[in-house]
């Protein structure tokens, strides 16, 4: 119980640590905010479940008006603007990512992860996030499709570095994956 | 850590967090129910009134919290106007612009104390589901504790990172955050176990149900 919620907790306050310090740079030195890899392991370390609840406190705490979000953004505001089907995506994709590093056993846990972080974090999120786009700005499918189109790249990569950074973490701390327990 | 509240005292900020939070989702519903141009600007107008009436630095700092809307609100502008529809692009617009500027209102006038305190009797009934309220206020002070220690040690594996490469940091020092943060966590949850029993916490100041 008391894990649990140290747990939670702890990752809800991880997505935020993500979006607050200075980019990263990937391998050729383009920045990533990682802010979504964040999101990724929650669901890939946490399970469905409690990776779900984290990313929920998290918004929880945004929504109470901490500047929390990539780039100090915050407060009720971002909940009425165009991008809140991705934080409701953030939600659904967490426990998606859980559910399929869960179900994947059979593989490698980074294989696992990674596949799926790319179809809960990419797939799964973009679903929430075109429909609110489409509700907030006015857009068709295809336009608000093709506005999220050049972020697939990035995401991709993202979701291979949440399979990478799982292995890490399951072979630093066994049984810190909850899908896959030590031993 | 730094709130969203502003540092200028406004009358708002004695109202209390219910009524404006009622009166945001009742007046941001009007607005995405009405498709009249003259509905949105009237809800532009009237929020811009709301951050004018308390003064210009107000207002200025209304419209720094709006910045990262701009860019969606000239591309459904031009969106718009290149599909001969330029009406329908200025309801979006004014729309959007209304209701986050409202948004932005409510939370830059809401001390944090009162939104967690809001939060917490509105989710009152689901302690008759049999969900612990108590451990959600719990996780919420855990959080806004950790963010600042875990932020701290962030910024110090970055900083060890740049004194042994020249190059920015990378990816990679991802994974040595989280250890630590996980590490520390573990010695929380044994302290929090060593405490309190929150099997059963479920209120602020500790009653059981």
């Amino acid at each position: 119980m008391e894990r649990n919620i140290t747990l939670t907790a702890l990752f809800a306050a991880l997505i935020a640590v993500l979006g607050l310090i200075p980019k990263l740079t990937l391998m050729s030195g383009i920045p990533i905010t990682a802010q979504s890899l964040g999101i990724m392991l929650c669901g890939t370390v946490l399970g469905a479940r409690r990776g779900a609840l984290a990313v929920l406190l998290f918004l929880l705490l945004v929504a109470l008006g901490l500047p929390l979000l990539a780039g100090g953004r915050g407060g009720l505001g971002v909940f009425a603007g165009p991008t809140v089907g991705f934080l409701v995506g953030w939600v659904v994709g967490a426990y998606v990512i859980g559910l399929l590093t869960s179900g994947l056993t059979s593989l490698p846990v980074g294989v696992a992860a990674g596949i799926a972080a790319v179809i809960g974090g990419i797939v799964v999120l973009y679903i929430p996030g075109i429909i609110g786009m489409m509700i907030m700005l006015d857009m068709s499918v295809q336009k608000a499709f093709l506005s999220i189109l050049p972020f697939i790249p990035g995401d991709l990569l993202k979701a291979v570095l949440a399979g990478a950074i799982t292995a890490t973490l399951a072979r630093a701390r066994p049984g810190v994956v909850a899908s896959r327990p030590a031993g | 850590m730094l709130a969203l509240v502003s540092p200028i005292d406004t009358p708002y900020h004695r109202l209390p967090a219910g009524a404006k939070f009622g009166a945001l989702s009742l007046v941001t519903l009007s607005m995405f129910l009405s498709n009249a141009i003259s509905v949105q600007l009237a809800a532009v107008i009237g929020v811009a009134a709301l951050y004018l009436v308390v003064g210009m630095d107000f207002l200025r700092q209304g419209l720094q919290s709006l910045r990262p809307l701009w860019p969606f609100l000239v591309i459904v502008g031009i969106w718009h106007f290149l599909l001969g529809d330029p009406s329908e692009g200025a309801v979006v617009c004014l729309r959007l612009l209304a209701a986050v500027a409202l948004a932005n209102l409510v939370t830059m006038t809401t001390r944090l104390d009162d939104a967690i305190e809001l939060v917490m009797k509105l989710l009152r009934p689901l302690r008759k589901l049999g969900i612990q309220t108590g451990q959600i206020a719990f996780a919420i002070a855990l959080v806004i504790r950790f963010v600042p220690v875990m932020l701290d040690n962030a910024r110090r594996l970055l900083e060890s990172w740049r004194a042994r490469s020249a190059r920015r940091p990378g990816w990679q020092v991802i994974a040595p955050i989280f250890l630590v943060a996980l590490d520390d966590a573990t010695r929380v949850a044994e302290s929090i176990r060593a405490r309190a029993d929150l099997s059963t916490y479920n209120d602020d100041d500790g009653q059981e149900a």
